[in-house]
């Protein structure tokens, strides 16, 4: 398990199952101890933090994928839909629905730009999700406009859920998720799909001529990431209470990019802990220094680029010299 | 071991640095007993601070907040609200961006209440916010008291127990932007619109609309256009409605997005072929002076700012605003002084046996409530006694003052509380399309 | 009168703005081949600088007319500050690593430069709108169009000619346009590429700065007018091909055609129509309408 969240080895250790049951456990009691407000935020770090592990999942592919945001407020805005039009409540229906969408949508734009690489592969994105914010701003009457809409609160396995409890419940729900994502990580990572990727960094010609189909390896993990990123749109909606247009705007997905330098790429850990710790360090830097934050974030990003040039981007770098600068 | 592991394990000790601390703090749940008297009353005041919102509405309206706390804590405020602070209490004041966007703010508001643990907030300019905010507050049963958004959904969609809106919607603005224009030209045949696409700007335009459909049977509709808030540049569509020429257009635009209509619009002659309504106004006359032109049709969302009235509240309220900041209070620092006052009137009325009130006992002191205001008598007339209604007025932007550094409003007329409010029970696009059942208009 | 010369004009006007704020940025991708995300906080520079200068202008009892001269100064400005800093800084540290480094580099600029304009000139709107009515009105189709907007058309097109002339006529430009071509060989043939590389990342801020400043009348100021201009400029210059001046005269022409003639007659699809072209060229021709041939390297 350790392994697995900080080095991406997914080869099962002994004790593992045990030590995996422990820490879920531990972490879903944690929101009934810690003050509502710390839960608010760690739920917040969580569900951008799937978003983050799929935009990993294609950086170590060398794919910068600048448009994940399309998918943060396609699965935001599957769970807006199906409460007002459907009047859907169960927590586990929108959740399902989410991913469901996100999957769709991936699945659609994923045909356009699997073909892509690199900058064109990252503006590509950042069209997409450019074109959804402009839709969802401009079909008021539908959508809610730049206006959002609001998410009432959900039903879990039928129950209603008590207004006051409802931190730690969407918390709960918040890291039941994470664990499911985690695993199927965690499969992919070991599967020959997750090795593909690897290789197709390093060479992606050479990938082909040994018969591994590139272009069938991308899409699939992109659709994996949409996956993922609508999941962590459906929590992130829960646990506000309000979505909006802004969820699919391109500096919400460069916030994800930006989160998954810091968490660098072979952990499974790193983007998730990195994403919390954004999101904390985010909400108290915005009290204390409203216009210099985004200064700092900018520095660190610069720091870490600088003085991380193996670890992180080893894998990145070695793939270079190949053409002129 | 290399970087990427320091990296790893420095990020694990800072997350476990803060969860420890996060533990070390006693986790309180809300205190709900009736309470001693407090040291301080601590309200925070959410408007924008930065942004194209900023200068021309946020700001004032901070303006207003912080002057009025001062004189109120000193005890300088004239009667009836002579108590120092609320009920003898100080007021401690924190003032919030509501800059960022609705989720934000909603995020914020959490922050406020759970982490900050304000008594109360003060807040919300933007009805995008407003209405993002209000079922969280009911969740968080947060006391909150919208004091600047305009959209009528607030109180007509829902029902809010802890959220109290202390200015009129925008009905007034719309309903009375309809009667001075059919005051103003009779024969006025074809309407246009221009007003930022969301809840505000929807809503002002559809009651302005249906209100000139129903006044003036046979108006018609040549332009509607729904720009993004923000935007900035409206050339592409000030050229539509150049080419369109109406006999009027109605804009609901505020804050920045106003400025910049005027300023990129004016100059092409709008406003020049037809009558321009701007229902807010108001915050241009001070801030474009002599470079506003003559003939528009100006508001300010009631009788506030150029349009309120000489009453001695009024002549105090300006006074000290003048002396402090330099400059004439716009509309919305009249909103802010609406809310707390009313705020004021609300807990001391609560307080008048003698004990602090307990959130409920303020509740039900403020539903209902008549309170003055720098602007007239204030009553909390809709929405179960939660939604505040006032008069509307609008006049024309006429010659410029030297005394004052803006254009005097002429040709004003001022339209009763009753005359464009619905009835409590009714909503606005209701009320309108039944024809202003129970209005009575000069 | 005609609708269509109505969006002929404006959907021109829109191109001339678009076309000055896209220019810089194909430039330097086209020499030093980065993504520069950062630009977008380039234009908002030069529409501070532009209205900072303006302001002043104005305070002392000078020649209206004059303060039009203003604005390409305020450019200037930018340029020759912020370029060279920015470049030999760091993005020089950066050359022959990873573009997406690279393109993570700028974005990191560009979350500063904001912060930085907000703590230099504040959160208040800045308003220098004095030029923008200095030249009268023009009517066209029944329309009151402002001269400024004119001017605007004009600037670009001037713009346009320069860049033209400076790359094809001139000797430095004869060798910025070796570098495009191939660094490796134009180094070997003693090309002083970082002299190439500074002047052109320094014209491109100017060029974005440009941009901005002559904006600035017709605007309010305010932080985070950079970040819409960003995509705006990407789309433009993605239609029209990375690194091709052309491309970006062509792509601004087709988005800001596109554009207009949404607002006049399908205003729902305004917000996003620059986005469907970018994205409908894309899937047509990968690398924009007038990319030149790109070689893959194995």
């Amino acid at each position: 398990m350790i392994r697995l969240l900080v080095e991406g080895d997914a080869r099962p250790a002994t004790a593992g199952w045990a030590l995996v049951a422990a820490g879920i456990g531990a972490a879903l009691a944690l929101g009934w101890v810690l003050p509502r407000w710390l839960t608010f935020v760690v739920t917040q770090g969580l569900a951008k933090g799937l978003a983050v592990m799929g935009v990993v999942l294609l950086m170590r592919a060398g794919l910068v994928s600048f448009g994940q945001g399309l998918y943060y407020a396609g699965g935001a805005y599957a769970v807006g839909f199906a409460a007002r039009l459907v009047g859907l409540r169960e927590a586990t229906g929108h959740a399902a629905l989410g991913v469901a969408a996100g999957v769709l949508l991936g699945a659609l734009v994923g045909v356009v730009v699997a073909r892509y690489r690199s900058i064109f592969f990252a503006m590509l994105t950042l069209a997409f999700s450019m074109v959804l914010y402009g839709v969802l701003i401009k079909a008021y009457t539908v959508t809610g406009g730049s206006d959002g809409m609001p998410i009432p609160l959900p039903t879990l396995l039928g129950l209603p859920v008590p207004a006051d409890r409802a931190g730690a419940i969407v918390y709960d729900v918040t890291i039941g998720c994470v664990a499911l994502a985690v695993y199927v990580i965690a499969r992919y990572l070991a599967s020959p799909l997750g090795f593909l990727m690897r290789a197709i960094r390093d060479n992606e010609v050479r990938v082909q001529y040994l018969g591994g189909s590139v272009r069938r390896a991308i899409y699939r993990t992109y659709v994996l990431a949409a996956g993922l990123a609508a999941l962590g749109g459906v929590l992130g909606a829960f646990n506000v209470g309000h979505i909006d247009p802004d969820l699919a705007y391109w500096t919400t997905s460069g916030e994800f990019v930006f989160v998954t330098l810091i968490g660098g790429l072979e952990g499974v850990g790193a983007p998730l802990g990195g994403a919390v710790a954004y999101e904390l360090v985010k909400s108290y830097a915005f009290k204390y220094a409203p216009y210099a934050w985004e200064m700092v974030v900018g520095i660190a990003m610069l720091v870490i680029i600088f003085l991380f040039p193996e670890g992180v981007w080893v894998s990145l770098a070695r793939r270079r010299r190949r053409t002129s600068p | 071991m290399d970087r990427r592991g320091w990296l790893v394990r420095i990020l694990a000790g800072a997350g476990a640095a803060v969860l420890a601390v996060a533990l070390a703090v006693p986790v309180r749940q809300g205190v709900q007993a009736a309470p001693a008297k407090p040291g301080e009353v601590k309200v925070s005041f959410v408007t924008f601070l930065s942004g194209p919102a900023a200068a021309p509405f946020g700001v004032p309206a901070r303006n207003a907040a912080e002057v009025l706390v001062e004189q109120l804590n000193a005890g300088k405020a004239p009667a009836p609200y002579g108590a120092v602070g609320i009920g003898g209490v100080p007021i401690r004041a924190v003032y919030t961006d509501e800059a960022g966007g609705a989720d934000k703010q909603v995020a914020e508001l959490r922050r406020l209440v759970l982490d900050e643990k304000v008594d109360l907030v003060i807040g919300y300019i933007s009805s995008a916010d407003c209405l993002a905010v209000a079922p969280v507050a009911e969740e968080l049963k947060a006391l909150t008291v919208l004091f600047d958004c305009g959209t009528n959904q607030i109180f007509e969609d829902a029902s809010h127990r802890y959220v109290f809106r202390t200015a009129g919607h925008q009905i007034l603005d719309s309903v009375g932007a309809a009667r001075y224009v059919l005051r103003a030209d009779p024969r006025a045949a074809t309407i246009a619109g221009i007003n930022q696409n969301y809840a505000w700007g929807q809503d002002s335009w559809a009651s302005f609309r249906d209100s000139m459909r129903r006044l003036k049977p046979g108006v018609r509709v040549v332009a509607e256009l729904f720009p993004k808030l923000y935007a900035g540049d409206y050339s592409a569509e000030i050229s539509t409605l150049l080419a369109a020429r109406p006999d009027v257009i109605h804009s609901s635009f505020w804050g920045g997005d106003l400025e910049g209509l005027v300023i990129q619009g004016t100059p092409r002659g709008l406003g020049k072929q037809g009558t321009l309504v701007l229902t807010t106004g108001d915050t241009l006359l001070p801030r474009l002076g002599r470079d506003l032109p003559e003939g528009l049709v100006v508001g300010a969302r009631g009788p506030h700012g150029a349009l309120a009235p000489d009453i001695p509240l009024n002549r105090w309220f300006k006074s000290v605003y003048t002396d402090r900041y330099g400059i004439r209070p716009v509309y919305p620092a009249y909103h802010m002084a609406q809310a707390l006052l009313g705020v004021k009137a609300a807990y001391e009325r609560a307080a008048s046996g003698g004990e602090w009130p307990t959130k409920d006992q303020v509740i039900a002191a403020f539903e209902h409530l008549t309170f003055e205001t720098p602007s007239g008598p204030i009553q909390m007339a809709l929405g179960n006694g939660h939604q505040a209604v006032e008069p509307s007025a609008y006049g024309v932007t006429g010659p410029f003052d030297p005394k004052t550094r803006e254009r005097r409003l002429v040709r004003v007329v001022r339209f009763s509380t009753a005359c464009v409010n619905p009835p409590e029970g009714m909503k606005s696009a209701e009320w309108i399309s039944q024809g202003f059942p129970k209005a009575r208009c000069p | 009168m005609s609708t269509l010369t109505i969006i002929g004009v404006d959907g021109v006007v829109f191109a001339a703005w678009l076309f000055l704020i896209s220019v810089g940025l194909t430039l330097i991708y086209g020499v030093l081949r980065i993504l520069n995300i950062a630009h977008g906080s380039l234009y908002a520079l030069g529409a501070y600088t532009g209205a900072t200068l303006l302001l002043a202008y104005f305070r002392h009892d000078l020649w209206p007319l004059g303060s039009l001269a203003v604005l390409p100064l305020a450019a200037l400005l930018v340029g020759v500050t912020a370029g060279p800093l920015i470049e030999r800084g760091l993005l020089q540290r950066m050359y022959g690593r990873d573009e997406i480094l690279q393109l993570l580099t700028t974005y990191a600029l560009f979350l500063i430069l904001e912060d930085v304009m907000k703590l230099v000139w504040g959160t208040s709107p800045y308003y220098a709108y004095r030029p923008y009515g200095l030249l009268g009105q023009v009517s066209l189709g029944g329309v009151v169009y402002p001269g400024y907007s004119f001017l605007l058309v004009g600037i670009a097109a001037l713009t346009g000619a320069a860049l033209w002339a400076f790359v094809n006529r001139s000797r430095f430009g004869r060798l910025v346009v070796a570098v495009i071509h191939d660094p490796e060989i134009s180094v070997a043939m003693g090309v002083n590429l970082p002299r190439v590389y500074v002047v052109t990342f320094s014209l491109g801020a100017a060029l974005a700065a440009l941009g901005g400043a002559y904006t600035a009348p017709m605007i309010a100021i305010v932080p985070g007018i950079g970040v819409e201009v960003i995509v705006v400029a990407f789309a433009v210059v993605v239609v029209g091909g990375l690194g091709s001046l052309e491309g970006a005269a062509l792509g601004a022409l087709i988005v800001g055609v596109v554009r207009s003639a949404a607002v006049h007659l399908l205003p729902t699809l305004e917000l996003f129509t620059i986005y469907l072209v970018m994205a409908g060229v894309l899937l047509l021709r990968p690398y924009g309408l007038l990319a030149g041939e790109r070689v893959r390297r194995l």
